[in-house]
């Protein structure tokens, strides 16, 4: 079995129509969140077994980590990371706000581009 | 298990307790030959699943029932007549909906999470049962069974392929899916083995006949034997034969008996409507464990006359299920435990609980004098898991409580 199968075999649609609770739109961003959801209970529970590890061998204790005091330097560091990482997961709050005034200077769709020129042509 | 040492993540409330209820972590499940190897990753998401099972059990679905009884009931013209209207009108509430996205999101995490672990590992697994059970007569696989269209037409509790898809020839992963990832479901309630409701059994049987000796024993619809093992290893020089649809199943129910010490198991692949293999009263016992809601009302018929064709004088028939919708269940429990029916492929579970047994026992030739009525609840390593029976919690039709139905021949 090739491992696109495998991948492709796992996420499979069980036979029966699946039922909808929700709007069709609303269910499946929150299926999309619930699953991430998921995911970030797995790499948090990794990251607490790391730490656990890291203090029973002595490198470091979980009390050093709940205290940790960064640098004025390491503080803006992580300040931008989360500027960072802020913006590119509200990357569409971000552009349906600058569609307001695209739309206002007349934005276009891409399809509309070929025969607007066209007419011009 | 580790002295529970307090660590920052913990509440400083006062009546923290040191060992909150739920499920217990997944590490505490046990292992054998062919069981699929886990990693941390794995491991954590199953243990999130079993969580987040409970969440909706004690946290979300309390909410479902006070909307119907300050909500939902009060706007209807008149009262419902059945759990179908109750459903009806349950559908268009919000708590409801949120309610029901969750819990069919959930079910579909757990198999997209197990099916991910069994299948990456596939072919090893496959090779493991090989070696466990190539050329041993106690596996008897035949192709010429057809999946009948009760089975076929919708895959059984969401699980894509259902018991009985193969991949590849003598593929287990299937039943390797099913059987290491249900506690995302059971959280644990099944026991280290999954072997609750079998244990229940033996106990059930001890206390209520305990001068049954059966020398010959079958289950109907067996899966991977995790309900008959206890059963087996209660009557060693017994005979015991699991009957299925599914290869994947049988080959990884001997590969899995055998690894866990129990041999006098045989899986043999055939259909419960016709078994005409085994000859007329050649059984003391025929067993169906959390099976019947599988079948329609016509292949359910035909299994019962197979149970009592096969049966000698004095053997006995079990079924041990969820409770059937008395006149005196509330239409909302009623409505709440049909849920699966309609919202997580268990077509005939609504109309499986709403039949009298009694008359389809009778119309097959069983006798009142000789019905069979009782409970049993999940037997459990109570350390470590869950005991059904000191729990509170309802969840409509996965509680490890079941009523066991059935007569003497």
């Amino acid at each position: 079995m090739s491992v696109e199968d495998a991948l492709a075999d796992a996420s499979a649609k069980p036979a029966g129509k699946r039922p909808y609770f929700l709007n069709p739109e609303v269910e499946r961003v929150m299926a999309i969140t619930m699953a991430v959801a998921q995911e970030l209970a797995v790499a948090r529970d990794r990251l607490d077994t790391l730490e656990r590890l890291l203090e029973s061998k002595g490198v470091v204790g979980r009390a050093e980590i709940e205290t940790f005091q960064p640098t004025a330097q390491e503080s803006a560091d992580r300040g931008l990371w989360i500027q960072e990482y802020l913006s590119r997961i509200l990357r569409i709050v971000q552009q349906e706000g600058e569609a307001v005034a695209h739309t206002a200077r007349g934005d276009v769709a891409s399809g509309d581009v070929a025969a607007e020129m066209q007419r011009e042509d | 298990m580790n002295e529970m040492k307090p660590t920052g993540h913990r509440p400083l409330l006062k009546n923290t307790p040191p060992l909150p209820e739920g499920p217990p972590d997944y590490r505490a499940v046990g292992r054998h030959a062919v069981f699929p190897e886990t990693t941390h990753d794995e491991i954590s998401r199953l243990n999130y699943l079993a969580q987040m099972n409970r969440h909706l059990a004690t946290r979300v679905m309390p909410f479902v029932k006070s909307a119907w009884e300050q909500r939902v009931e009060p706007s209807l013209e008149g009262p419902p007549k059945d759990r179908h209207d109750v459903r009806r009108a349950l559908s268009g509430d919000p708590l409801f909906q949120t309610w029901s996205a969750l819990r069919r999101m959930t079910m579909e995490q757990r198999q997209q999470a197990g099916r991910w672990t069994a299948l990456r590992q596939a072919e090893f697994l496959a090779e493991k049962a090989a070696e466990l059970t190539d050329g041993d007569p106690r596996l008897f696989l035949d192709a010429s069974v057809k999946i009948p269209r009760y089975v076929a037409a919708v895959d059984h509790h969401t699980m894509p392929g259902s018991y009985h898809t193969e991949r590849f020839p003598g593929d287990v992963s299937a039943a390797a899916n099913y059987d290491h990832a249900i506690f995302a479901t059971t959280g644990g309630l099944l026991g280290r083995l999954t072997d609750g409701a079998g244990r229940g059994i033996v106990r059930w049987l001890s206390e209520n006949m305990p001068d049954f000796a059966p020398r010959r024993i079958l289950e109907i619809g067996a899966t991977v034997g995790q309900s008959l093992l206890p059963i087996a290893a209660a009557f060693p020089r017994a005979e015991v034969i699991a009957v299925d649809l599914g290869a994947p199943v049988l080959r990884y129910g001997l590969a899995r008996a055998k690894s866990l010490g129990v041999k006098n198991v045989s899986f043999v692949q055939a259909d419960g409507t016709n078994l005409a293999r085994y000859e007329d009263a050649s059984f003391d016992w025929v067993q169906t464990t959390m099976f019947l809601h599988e079948l329609n009302r016509g292949s359910m018929r035909d299994i019962f006359r197979e149970c009592f064709r096969l049966l000698k004088p004095g053997g006995i028939m079990l079924h041990v299920e969820q409770p059937q919708y008395a006149p005196e269940m509330p239409l909302f429990e009623q409505a709440m435990r049909d849920w699966d029916s309609f919202y997580n492929n268990e077509p005939f579970w609504s109309t499986m609980h709403g039949i009298d047994l009694d008359a389809l026992m009778a119309e097959v030739g069983f006798v009142e004098e000789k019905f069979i009525h009782g409970g049993v609840t999940a037997v459990v390593d109570k350390d470590i898991f869950p005991d059904a029976a000191d729990d509170e919690t309802e969840d409509y039709g996965r509680k490890a409580a079941w009523h066991l139905v059935g007569a003497r021949r």
